[in-house]
């Protein structure tokens, strides 16, 4: 076992085990958004960004930093709530998430995020940029303005669902998640059309088609639920 | 002490947060107690007053009317307040900004001569629909689509009783 302390409490965590995942058994909230049991962790986000207080008060993301020996983990202080909070930001001003016109709205993890953090107005300035909705699927539809590229979808397809349909295409904040080669997502040759991304989004990108606001709460924990119920090789 | 006085002014919104005050209901009488609407959409006054306690502020800064009017009432009201998602963020006004001001005009009023293209009998649309704090200093945020009856009481009620209002958690939910 291994001994470390997160907010001056003593917890013990597991080799391997990720300073998120101790945490979370020893009931302290840190905030995460592209992190999702049952898929691999990234550290895409930034959100869940704890300070190692004897690495120099580094930070490091809780979700991807394996726990080691005598780590004093801070997990929640003014500077890491004012951090967090800029990032949340930063992703408000990137796309057009507006809130009171989105399939999500009142089940959204950003919008839940942003109220959790304090977030009562957005600092920078909004990009206010035109990104396009594709809706070639038969099922689903991905509208870009919504999309934090926290990556989920494009690990619930390959990782769950074997199909490894998603991906990236550019970079920096014009990356766009991109269906095959960037073809309509309707015209993918290896969509299986489990829906397995739109349960896994944490916005309304990914979204079901002929499902109003209300209708449209998603299930993100069924990605470790059906790793779960997989034969193990 | 002396009534507050409050003014509410709405630019570019639909009026929900306006409704949502007004279902303040039984509440109202307790305003009505501590505080005088000075100006606002439901009070018959045409110029806003010198001398304003707190200003709630519905809707985007859409047209140049809005910035005129915005820059005036930041003079007067020693409190300003961006009331509604539409103040606090842009929300739905600010559906068209990421599109052209012109090719908007034109689609939604025809091809010749829409209104608001030009400064005329219509007020000038602005590029964008701007919240609040892109444009004057913004003392605090009141948001929601509309904010409920309760959430506006719960800002509002500090501050007739002259304290700080302090929203957190749920009630700083956007939508």
């Amino acid at each position: 076992m291994i001994t470390l302390t997160i907010d001056g409490i003593r917890v013990q965590g597991e080799e391997g085990e990720t300073v998120l995942q101790v945490a979370k058994k020893a009931g302290i909230r840190i905030p995460t958004l592209c992190y999702l049991e049952g898929l691999s962790p990234r550290g895409a986000c930034r959100l869940c960004l704890v300070e190692v207080r004897n690495w120099g008060g580094r930070l490091v993301p809780a979700c991807a930093t394996p726990v080691q020996e005598g780590m004093e983990v801070v997990a929640n202080s003014a500077r890491l709530q004012e951090l967090r909070r800029a990032i949340l930001e930063m992703l408000f001003a990137e796309r057009n998430h507006i809130c009171a016109f989105c399939v999500s709205n009142g089940h959204c993890e950003l919008q839940d995020l942003a109220a959790e953090l304090g977030m009562d107005h957005v600092r920078y300035p909004y990009r206010w940029l035109p990104f396009f909705v594709d809706l070639s699927h038969a099922k689903y539809g991905i509208d870009h303005n919504r999309c934090v590229l926290c990556g989920r979808c494009v690990r619930a397809c390959a990782e769950v669902e074997g199909a490894a349909t998603w991906g990236f295409s550019g970079r920096g904040i014009s990356t766009l998640v991109e269906a095959d080669l960037g073809e309509p997502w309707g015209q993918s040759k290896t969509c299986t059309g489990c829906g397995k991304c739109v349960q896994a989004c944490p916005t309304g990108a990914l979204f079901e088609k002929g499902k109003a606001t209300s209708e449209q709460v998603k299930r993100p924990e069924i990605l470790a639920e059906v790793k779960e119920r997989r034969p193990r090789a | 002490m002396p009534k507050l006085r409050v003014a509410t002014v709405w630019f570019s919104g639909c009026s929900g947060c306006h409704m949502s005050f007004l279902d303040l209901d039984e509440r109202l009488l307790e305003f009505a107690e501590r505080a005088e609407l000075v100006f606002s959409p439901i009070v018959d006054i045409k110029q806003f007053p010198d001398e304003v306690d707190v200003v709630l502020v519905e809707g985007a800064v859409g047209n140049s009317e809005h910035l005129h009017m915005l820059l005036e009432i930041r003079k007067k009201a020693k409190t300003l307040v961006a009331f509604g998602d539409c103040a606090v963020t842009g929300n739905v006004a600010s559906l068209r900004n990421p599109l052209p001001r012109e090719e908007v005009l034109r689609t939604v009023y025809g091809q010749d001569d829409p209104p608001g293209l030009e400064e005329g009998e219509v007020p000038k649309l602005l590029p964008q629909a701007l919240p609040l704090h892109a444009v004057v200093p913004v003392d605090h945020f009141l948001p929601g689509c509309p904010p409920s009856a309760d959430r506006i009481w719960k800002f509002l009620r500090p501050v007739l009783l002259g304290q700080k209002p302090a929203l957190s958690g749920p009630d700083l939910k956007f939508g």
